[in-house]
């Protein structure tokens, strides 16, 4: 075994380790976005955009994320040109990095779906009650009274999610990305040297994990009630 | 969608269901194997054995699956000193390796969920078995335990599903098991994704039908905390 | 419907620019000496410089997408790309996805072991091929009674063969010779057994994939083959790699 055959390729692997956290941090605000929609979809109580969401969430629950990511690498690229063609546009190209976002979006998504209805549903309905005999309009309730308790109650939820999230990214590799873990599984092979390499990948994970705890850690402190417990 | 050809080849889609079920539920059980013991040693707090319980736990819970598996599979092999030995009878076989890593990976998790439950176990619980007289050997088999694993049957069933869901890892170190009998069938007849929908599906299937034991085994268990069971549908273990 | 507009539209943002080139052509990039992945990252081999020499030829400007083998034909019937130099040979089987340019080489199939041993040994073995290659057909076509083992890149097969996860591989000859025989990996192993080019298995070489309705393509990619095969361009790439000339017969 010869470690100092990493030094070579520590630009390579640096190179993974931005396209890995870049699709993380797109992954997480497109999961965000979707899960935003979802919670408000079932929070709405209309039956159609129930029937969606709950659709939705089961067929992220029931699918391994790295059949998920196959199916919309591959599918989707069909997908889009079904579409692109209806509309008469030119070729659109679904790239490697955006099949893995969009994957890594959609899936955690659902997730955050839970989570933020959990969230949603812990506010003390009197507090919406309170601001709105205060006289403050439906908008301003939800801004300064509705969401930054959303995101006190959502935090933990929101954190634990993205931990498992960040471990999901390396199954994007599958589709052929040049992520932290297809680079080092490319390089490993190319100098035979694969035990190595993983073992560097492992270290860069638990890195990013470590990383994020003592993020998450330090706004569950300042979104914490003060003189309070943490939600 | 060309059904044809997924009902061609039914044979190669049920063999790898039979594998994806071996390697899960061969991998949950050697895991909790694992977990039982570690679990209650780190809630106790055995003093020799908990940082190195919490090392293992941060380790595997804290990188992915897929390169843990990566590194059984390809990292150990490259070792000329573990080629000759004992251990490479099984390390040969791509199916051990992926047991493997997937026991140690569920292993962690377990371990953490035995864990909170047995430290979440009410004081009261264990002080009434220990005033009617039961040695302490007894509490901890007869009361701490079964009462801990009731509890812990949420969160475990997610684990379950969790492990389903990881096996799919096994098809990239040239198993056939659900997903790589989909991955076979698409290479065979040059499809895109007739294999993986039909993969998605059968996963699917297993999830669901999973998910419905664990209600079942929920009502029966936790009826006596007389609560409903915490939803857990939607949680992934953390 | 409004979650699928919304993964349209996020889509589209998402898309790859690359929109420049005027053919996009998909290479493997695990596949040594025709298709390999340096340390830069960047795909090289024979394959890519034929490539690189067809579309000089043509006088298009070309893009290498590098694709698993797995997904290349997908790929090219998806539009990721417009043609696949990937050593894919020429089958019937796949002409009934795809069109082919004539070959730009045709070199035979062979078994790779553990030095001595021979084609007698293999009743019982496992056997290691690519994949959905021409050898995995060829092996339950003609070898029932030997375990396969299905890898998803040349590589990973080699590094299974030297570790002993299988007892032999049967893949392309220049590629087992180049690939592995000739590097350190290959100490102690030898080629055994016949040379194999049947046709109904093997097809008439290794052809560029294109789409069925591509035939002006297909055309203009075989016209170039044979210029460059005249110029004597095809002899200067195929020196770099090989001592003898793989077009074949």
């Amino acid at each position: 075994m010869n470690m100092l055959i990493l030094i070579d390729y520590i630009p390579l692997l640096l190179r993974g380790a931005v396209v890995t956290i870049s699709l993380a941090l797109l992954g997480l605000l497109l999961a965000t976005v979707l899960g935003a929609l979802g919670a408000a979809g079932k929070l709405s109580g209309g039956r159609i955009a129930g029937a969606l969401v709950r659709l939705y969430t089961t067929i992220v629950r029931g699918v391994p994320d790295l059949v998920l990511i196959l199916l919309i690498y591959f599918g989707g690229q069909r997908l889009v040109n079904t579409v692109g063609d209806l509309f008469g546009a030119d070729y659109i190209e679904l790239s490697k990095f955006g099949a893995g976002v969009l994957s890594i979006g959609f899936i955690y998504g659902a997730y955050l779906t839970e989570t933020f209805r959990g969230a949603y549903m812990t506010i003390p309905r009197g507090q919406v009650e309170a601001a709105q005999s205060l006289g403050m309009g439906a908008l301003a309730t939800l801004w300064t009274v509705s969401i930054p308790q959303l995101v006190r109650f959502a935090l933990p939820g929101y954190a634990n999610v993205w931990q498992v999230l960040v471990k999901s990214t390396a199954v994007v590799s599958i589709i052929g990305l040049e992520d932290l873990v297809g680079l080092a599984n490319d390089a490993g092979k190319t100098v035979r040297e694969p035990f190595i390499f993983f073992s560097a990948v492992l270290v860069a994970y638990l890195f990013f994990t470590w990383v994020s705890q003592q993020i998450f850690n330090n706004l569950e402190r300042r979104y914490a009630l003060r003189g309070h417990d943490a939600g | 969608m060309r059904v044809d050809l997924v009902l061609q080849n039914w044979e190669l889609f049920a063999g790898g269901v039979w594998v994806t079920a071996q390697l899960t539920f061969l991998s949950l059980f050697f895991g909790f194997c694992i977990a039982l013991p570690c679990g209650l040693a780190r809630a106790r707090r055995v003093g020799w054995a908990s940082p190195l319980i919490n090392g293992y736990v941060y380790l595997f819970r804290g990188t992915p699956l897929l390169v843990q598996t990566y590194l059984i599979y390809y990292g150990l092999s490259q070792f000329e000193f573990i080629r000759d030995s004992w251990a490479w009878i099984f390390l040969r076989e791509a199916w051990w390796c992926a047991l493997i890593a997937f026991t140690l990976n569920s292993g962690a998790y377990a371990t953490e969920i035995i864990r909170g439950a047995v430290e979440t176990t009410p004081k009261g619980e264990t002080e009434a078995a220990t005033a009617l007289g039961l040695a302490p050997r007894q509490v901890t088999w007869l009361v701490l335990i079964p009462s801990a694993l009731r509890r812990a049957l949420p969160q475990y069933g997610n684990e379950v599903v969790f492990m389903l869901h990881g096996s799919a890892v096994a098809s990239v170190i040239t198993i056939q098991d659900i997903l790589g009998a989909g991955r076979t069938l698409n290479a065979r007849y040059y499809v895109a994704y007739e294999g993986f929908i039909t993969a998605a599906l059968l996963y699917m299937a297993i999830t669901f039908t999973l998910v419905m034991i664990f209600r079942q085994l929920e009502k029966r268990y936790l009826r006596h905390l007389n609560i409903r069971p915490a939803k857990k549908s939607h949680a992934i273990p953390a | 419907m409004k979650r699928i507009t919304m993964a349209a539209a996020a889509a589209m943002t998402l898309a790859g620019a690359a929109q420049a080139a005027d053919l996009k052509i998909c290479v493997e990039g695990a596949y040594p000496p025709f298709s390999e992945t340096s340390a830069s990252g960047e795909v090289v081999g024979f394959d890519i410089d034929i490539a690189n020499a067809l579309c000089a030829d043509m006088g298009k400007e070309c893009e290498m997408v590098k694709t698993d083998w797995d997904g290349i034909i997908p790929a090219l019937l998806e539009k990721k790309c417009d043609a696949i130099i990937a050593s894919m040979s020429i089958t019937d089987e796949r002409k009934q996805v795809i069109d082919f340019s004539e070959k730009y080489y045709n070199t035979p199939a062979r078994f790779v072991g553990k030095e001595g041993m021979t084609a007698d040994d293999l009743a019982g073995k496992t056997v290691g091929v690519q994949r959905g290659t021409i050898h995995q057909d060829f092996m339950e076509g003609e070898f029932g009674d030997v375990e396969l083992k299905l890898y998803g890149s040349q590589d990973e097969a080699y590094l299974d063969l030297v570790a002993g996860r299988v007892d032999a591989l049967m893949a392309d000859s220049i590629a087992i010779l180049d690939g592995f025989l000739n590097t350190d990996n290959g100490a102690g192993f030898a080629f055994f057994g016949d040379s194999y080019s049947i046709p109904e298995y093997h097809g008439n070489g290794a052809g560029v994939g294109v789409r069925k309705e591509d035939t002006e393509l297909r055309d203009a990619i075989t016209a170039s083959i044979k210029a460059i095969r005249d110029s004597g361009e095809y002899e200067s790439i195929n020196g770099k790699y090989f001592d003898f000339d793989i077009y074949g017969g």
